[in-house]
């Protein structure tokens, strides 16, 4: 009896071939738009995601374009449960052009040993901690521009004034598939050397600390402690866990994620309309066919199922090709962005919650029509011309 | 006899209510989509364009984006202070601000979510060089006192930003003396202290920026030119307006890129939508049409009979999205600029042009998705179509 069911919905379905097809169009790009849209979600939350919740981040409580002592280094080691520390400034150059945007760190000697997700040759990384002017830079920035190691890279200075040259001494991988590859490392030394000579007053300053810990439950006390250090002197800090330091950034612009997050709804809704058009007109030219069924013995219950088979099916023609399209179009749009967004990748949920919405549109439009179509009067049903 | 009356057509769309609703709806929605993106596009740039005046010139250090990374110190501001196209006010003081700039971050009120916020230190010709900063609550601070006043985006969000509250920033409790309000402008998102209190505050010996008001404003390129010329000076002057709107310019790309890519999907769909009404439109109506054809009404005539039908359709639409759209100029939008790394209210502004442009796109996707049905009913062979009844 299902399999009956089955293939007179597919029939009824494919009755109107170009009305499928489009409807199948209609159901393939929402999918599609909003798979992408909720990527786009996952990347902007990519940075918090990928960050540790062992590694905590140190900074002024005033704000982060205030840097802090370098002196500070030794109070916080001291610490009980601080297992490392390192220190990074931010360099903000530009390459070439402005668009070339790509984070520049000034990093202290062991940063990248309290990041084992980049991963970097020991050779490479020896060449680059004997080199004064040498580069640690990402897998894909290096694509990006095609560098090659040994090559010499240029920068102009906003923050620190000048012209600034460095030597590609490294590439480092990512070890998860969330790392960032887009960034790019040089000696903090270097700076300190060059703003010593120029602005001797922003010498011997940074912008974070980043430490270790030896026990991630205890991240609360050990940022408490730190913070307790400094407090009331000159520059106080603020500590807190790299995720959280990551997800500030995003609550700023969190208006923007939310304006992304409604529209991917708002085109589920738009599907929702073109699919429930489709069925009510479907189901309005059979009137007098379903009115036949019923004048056969077939039971109400088993028209409404024909409508909503017929509508689980078209939609989930449009999901499979939709969700199948999404991976290559991410990877298209991830390649032409990957300034703004490092990491571009199809969120593993991503696909569920398109079936979902596919579903959830295929029920919703199927409603109207079944209900009706169960409840017309043989009489009145055989009467109707379409 | 050559058109099809237009009564023929509205009769049609009324029969069919839930499909024409449907429809219309889907269109609205995308309309909607669409408005409200490039309402978003034009209030940030109204909010950028209008936070300077193009008398004004802004000058910062060569190479800094921003006015927070840049560095004018005493001797440089004095140099550009004594340059003769500086305006002067009445009583012979010279029109211009020596501002320090920095960002500080503040928690919103009723979360524990902190954002950067702007504190411009600044003096009395910073006042008077911004006709659109106007006082609306309280008195301005008075030089060498922890006073500051604040700007209404800033103390309606902040906690500790309203009127006789206090903020704590460079060691030192600063009390609200005063709201102003400066219209669209991004200056809205600031908060003005005193400029060599803050210095001293921050312990800063030096400017971010200075800006200043031309005698006239066609003396710009001959300010440039005498500023570049200066050994003294490592510095770059450009027009106030310009300044602001260069400080966004990522932002303002990047909504510009979203809004194209969502409205090129959203109109997809819609299109579809309006393609499945009308061809089933004409299916539902092929003996109609042959009896238009039989009466005398000719192929073409058909054919614009059922684009005018999806027109109407796709303006229904359109109408209605305006209409949601234009509610949403009640709401604010605050995020980060990324190129000051400060927050940023600006909100959505519906002008004229995006009403014209939301209805071309309406009845654009209208004519789109209409025109192959109509297309197909006008080729529908007389004979034929008189049998299909």
């Amino acid at each position: 009896m299902f399999l009956f069911l089955l293939k007179s919905a597919f029939l009824n379905a494919w009755r109107h071939r170009l009305r499928a097809v489009l409807t199948v169009t209609g159901l393939v790009v929402a999918i599609l738009a909003f798979g992408l849209l909720k990527t786009i979600v996952t990347a902007w939350y990519a940075g918090a995601d990928a960050a540790s919740n062992a590694r905590l981040v140190t900074r002024s409580s005033i704000s982060l374009v205030f840097t802090l002592p370098i002196s500070y280094k030794d109070r916080i080691r001291r610490v009980d449960g601080v297992t490392a520390i390192s220190w990074a400034n931010w360099f903000g150059g530009i390459y070439i052009d402005e668009r070339n945007f790509f984070p520049q760190f000034a990093i202290s000697n062991g940063y990248l040993d309290q990041y084992p997700e980049f991963v970097v040759a020991e050779a490479d990384k020896k060449a680059f901690l004997v080199d004064r002017r040498g580069v640690v830079a990402g897998r894909k920035l290096a694509k990006r521009f095609g560098w090659q190691v040994g090559d010499v890279i240029p920068l102009k200075g906003t923050i620190f004034p000048g012209e600034w040259s460095f030597v590609l001494r490294a590439i480092y991988d990512g070890r998860e598939q969330n790392t960032d590859e887009n960034q790019f490392f040089f000696h903090w030394d270097y700076l300190n050397e060059t703003m010593k000579k120029s602005a001797p007053r922003r010498a011997n300053r940074t912008g974070v600390f980043i430490v270790s810990v030896n026990n991630p439950d205890n991240v609360a006390e050990i940022s408490a402690a730190i913070d307790k250090e400094f407090r009331n002197s000159l520059a106080e800090t603020l500590t807190e866990t790299e995720k959280a330091f990551q997800l500030g950034f995003v609550s700023m612009t969190e208006a923007i994620v939310v304006a992304i997050e409604i529209v991917s709804y708002v085109v589920i809704l738009i599907i929702m309309a073109v699919m429930a058009n489709t069925m009510a007109m479907a189901a309005r030219e059979r009137t007098s066919e379903y009115a036949t069924l019923k004048a056969l013995g077939f039971s109400p219950g088993f028209i409404s199922m024909l409508i909503v088979l017929e509508s689980v099916l078209l939609c989930a023609v449009g999901a499979v090709i939709g969700i199948a399209l999404t991976y290559p179009l991410a990877r298209g749009f991830g390649n032409a962005l990957d300034n703004v967004f490092p990491v571009f990748n199809v969120a593993r949920e991503t696909p569920w919650l398109q079936s979902g919405c596919a579903l959830v549109v295929a029920l919703v439009a199927a409603a109207t029509p079944a209900i009706r179509s169960a409840r017309i009067r043989i009489v009145d049903g055989l009467r109707s011309i379409g | 006899m050559s058109s099809i009356p237009f009564s023929y057509v509205w009769r049609n769309l009324r029969t069919r209510k839930l499909t024409t609703l449907l429809t219309a709806g889907g269109m609205a929605l995308v309309v909607f989509v669409y408005a409200t993106v490039l309402m978003l596009e034009a209030g940030l740039a109204e909010t950028l364009i209008a936070t300077g005046s193009p008398d004004n010139v802004t000058v910062i250090r060569k190479g800094s984006q921003t006015e927070a990374q840049s560095v004018v110190d005493r001797n440089q501001a004095a140099i550009i202070e004594s340059n003769a196209h500086v305006a002067t006010d009445r009583d012979g003081s010279k029109l211009l601000a020596k501002e320090s700039v920095v960002l500080i971050s503040l928690q919103k009120r009723g979360t524990v979510k902190p954002a950067n916020v702007v504190i411009r230190g600044t003096n009395k010709a910073g006042l008077v060089l911004r006709p659109q900063v106007q006082i609306v609550q309280g008195r301005m601070f008075r030089p060498g006192s922890a006073e500051v006043i604040a700007g209404r985006a800033i103390a309606e969000r902040f906690q500790g930003a309203g009127l006789g509250e206090t903020i704590r920033f460079g060691q030192r409790d600063w009390v609200v003396v005063a709201l102003f309000d400066a219209g669209k402008t991004g200056f809205n998102s600031e908060i003005w202290a005193d400029s060599e209190l803050m210095m001293q505050s921050f312990r800063r010996s030096v400017f971010s920026a200075a800006t200043f008001k031309l005698t006239e404003s066609g003396q710009f390129d001959a300010v440039v030119k005498e500023l570049d010329a200066d050994p003294r000076l490592t510095v770059e002057a450009k027009r106030e307006t310009q300044f602001y709107a260069d400080q966004s310019r990522v932002m303002a790309l990047f909504i510009r890129y979203l809004g194209v890519t969502l409205s090129v999907i959203f109109s997809l769909g819609a299109v579809i939508g309006a393609m499945i009404t009308m061809y089933a439109a004409v299916a539902n109506r092929v003996a109609e049409v042959g009896t238009l054809r039989a009466i005398g009404f000719n192929r073409r005539a058909v054919m614009t009979a059922f684009l005018v039908e999806a027109l109407l359709l796709s303006l229904v639409g359109g109408v209605v999205g305006l209409v949601l759209a234009s509610g949403m100029q009640f709401f604010t939008i605050s995020t980060m600029n990324w190129q000051t790394f400060s927050e940023l209210a600006f909100s959505f502004s519906l002008t004229p042009g995006i009403v014209i442009k939301a209805l071309i796109f309406s009845l654009i996707m209208g004519l789109l998705g209409g025109f192959l049905p109509a297309a197909r009913a006008a080729r529908l062979n007389i004979v034929d179509a008189l049998r299909a009844g």
